[in-house]
């Protein structure tokens, strides 16, 4: 992908390479095993501005642009899923603030991140995740003030989140369209942590439950206006999709750099497994993958440097790049043979971590309804 | 603290390519990177001026292309940076390098006074003679102290440091100004920042010419160096073996066993 990159944008996916090899790789898997959230990382993480390069530099961060975002967002797939997704869920809370938000609004969040590094973006609950118009979550109106009922589950950075992007009814009669988005910083009285998610995979990652009991917040900290909630979510989400793709494939050409590097190098019947045609197409096929999952994931994230409409395209990088990632994984492990199973070597991983990337950030199913929707309009 | 660290630009491979007719390393199309123990002594650099103050200045000699190890540098905590480039210096061997290096600190400090410590890694890992540092020394007939592992203190009119030897370690004290060569140590190069990279970006890199150090062409280039390369190649890899020395020989067998069973030759 070099070649669409700028000096910089080069320069600034070396520090992220070289700080992800140093120093996250040799510590993660201690902390996977251990299902740990680790902090002492991400702290030498937060360091080098790995939590501002979203945040606009007039208010404190580096904003580095879509593409170099992509970039970065492969770079950490590549070395730890859980590792990438707490940072892109802190971006994804952003995301409506920077979408709809006053600059007192954008200047409030993005000092809390980069104060406390984590914030949470809160739609899913347990009775509506893909469904998101049936959330339950309230926030009535009293004088200056709204007052937030309701409880958001599997919520990524949740427990350590210093502030949280919440979508609660306004007018519950409205369904849908009653739903409204507002900053919930941390510190306010009536908000609890829920249980902590006990985990197939993406083990280094925060999940859990938010519970919002008599939360008062100011109806400064409302996004927009009364019922713009749901739109706000959706294009948060059309923003987001393509970094998810860009993690899957970082996470893939994992999977396939470790395939190639072991078939180099595992000796059955007298020579290297890479010179049998039964592997060299299994890794062919994995790379043909890889790399067009890439390239639809620069496409979607091209379309919407450029300001052009990408809601299909983003669903398509976001479905194919997971789709294929649950397949590399698996036939990285099938290459490594009984040794891909243990855990002492990196790809069991990898399989645990991917199958969530098939359901979060909308399940590939809802990929494929936007997908259609946008065919069939 | 006035310091200066001397950088080299140098292929990031073990693999290096040679012209096989001038015998002079082939740099296109090898990615670069900042000489690790020049990093080191960058670092050095930069930890001794948030401890006492001062500045940190850098000289990389090379290609217009080198301007990004300066870069580098600059996001790493150097405050100002310099090319050393003009195509009358190439070919220059660790002499004429380190008399032109010389030459530019002399320049250097008409503009920012004098320099308490001048700082290089102990060898470039591409050429390996380790010889510019200590040459540069010699050229401008002050201190020197080699294979540095940390610079422990700076006082008015000394340094002091500790220097690695093989079997040892030796604390020395050298007058300033000092020449002082770096080896890899506990002190790790720090990580830029995306805030740095993006902050020095277009920081302007000035560049000295032939012309700013007045120097003879007789002492610089191919003219000036002394050394003749007859034969550059490289060197065939032979595995090394392994030694198994455990606590008993019970323990040794059982670690022979674990290997080999690793490698599945068991």
């Amino acid at each position: 992908m070099d070649y669409i990159l700028t000096d910089q944008q080069q320069e600034i996916r070396k520090l992220v390479r070289s700080f992800m090899e140093k120093k996250v790789k040799p510590y993660i898997n201690e902390y996977e095993r251990n299902s740990e959230f680790p902090v002492a990382l991400h702290k030498e993480a937060f360091e080098i501005g790995l939590h501002g390069f979203e945040i606009p530099r007039e208010f404190g961060g580096t904003n580095v642009g879509y593409k170099t975002s992509a970039v970065i967002y492969e770079e950490l797939g590549k070395i730890d899923a859980g590792f990438a997704l707490t940072i892109c869920a802190t971006n994804l809370a952003l995301k409506p603030v920077l979408i709809s938000g006053t600059q007192a609004q954008k200047a409030l969040f993005s000092r809390l991140i980069l104060e406390g590094g984590y914030a949470s973006f809160g739609l899913t609950e347990p009775n509506a995740g893909s469904d998101a118009a049936s959330i339950s979550t309230v926030a009535v109106r009293d004088g200056d003030e709204y007052v937030l009922n309701g409880s958001k589950c599997f919520i990524t950075n949740g427990a350590y989140a210093n502030v949280y992007t919440i979508l609660a009814l306004t007018d519950p009669s409205k369904g849908a369209r009653g739903l409204t988005a507002f900053i919930v910083e941390r510190d306010r009285t009536g908000i609890s942590v829920g249980k902590e998610e006990d985990k197939m995979g993406i083990r280094t990652s925060n999940t859990v439950e938010v519970v919002l009991q008599d939360v008062c917040v100011p109806v400064e900290n409302r996004l927009g206006e009364e019922g713009q909630g749901f739109k706000i979510a959706m294009k948060t989400l059309d923003i987001s999709r393509p970094f998810v793709g860009n993690i899957a494939v970082g996470m893939a050409q994992r999977a396939l750099d470790e395939a190639v590097a072991y078939a180099k190098q595992r000796v059955t019947f007298g020579q290297p497994i890479a010179n049998y045609q039964a592997i060299q197409f299994m890794l062919a096929d994995m790379a043909i993958k890889v790399d067009t999952a890439r390239q639809m994931c620069v496409h979607a994230v091209d379309l919407l440097e450029a300001g052009l409409p990408m809601s299909k395209e983003a669903a398509i990088a976001k479905c194919y790049s997971t789709d294929i990632l649950v397949d590399v994984a698996s036939d990285a492990i099938q290459v490594l043979g009984g040794y891909g199973y243990m855990k002492e070597y990196p790809v069991e991983k990898i399989l645990r971590d991917s199958k969530i990337f098939q359901i979060f950030e909308g399940t590939n199913q809802i990929q494929r309804m936007v997908v259609s929707g946008a065919l069939l309009k | 603290m006035n310091i200066l660290v001397c950088v080299k630009q140098v292929p990031d491979t073990t693999e290096i390519k040679i012209d096989p007719v001038t015998n002079t390393l082939i740099r296109a199309g090898v990615p670069s990177i900042v000489n690790t123990f020049d990093s080191y002594a960058l670092e050095q650099a930069v930890r001794l001026k948030e401890k006492y103050g001062g500045a940190v200045t850098v000289i990389c000699m090379g290609p217009p292309q080198a301007k990004a190890a300066i870069r580098e540098c600059l996001s790493k905590g150097a405050d100002r940076g310099y090319l050393i480039s003009g195509k009358e210096f190439s070919g220059s061997d660790t002499l004429a390098t380190s008399y032109i290096l010389a030459r530019t600190v002399a320049r250097l400090e008409k503009e920012w006074g004098a320099f308490d410590l001048i700082l290089c890694g102990k060898q470039a890992i591409d050429g390996d003679t380790g010889q510019v540092g200590p040459e540069m020394a010699e050229h401008m007939k002050i201190a020197q102290v080699t294979f540095v592992s940390e610079v422990l203190s700076v006082e008015a009119s000394a340094v002091t440091v500790r220097r690695d030897n093989e079997d040892r370690e030796e604390i020395v004290q050298a007058y300033l100004p000092a020449v002082v060569t770096v080896v890899k140590s506990a002190a790790e190069p720090r990580f830029p920042s995306f805030a740095s990279i993006i902050d020095t970006w277009d920081a302007e890199i000035p560049v000295i010419t032939p012309a700013d150090i007045e120097t003879g062409g007789e002492r610089i280039g191919l003219n000036g160096s002394p050394t003749k390369v007859k034969k550059t190649f490289t060197p065939q890899f032979v595995k090394k073996g392994v030694v198994i020395r455990e606590k008993s020989p019970k323990d040794s067998a059982l670690k022979l066993l674990s290997l080999m069973s690793d490698k599945a030759l068991v």
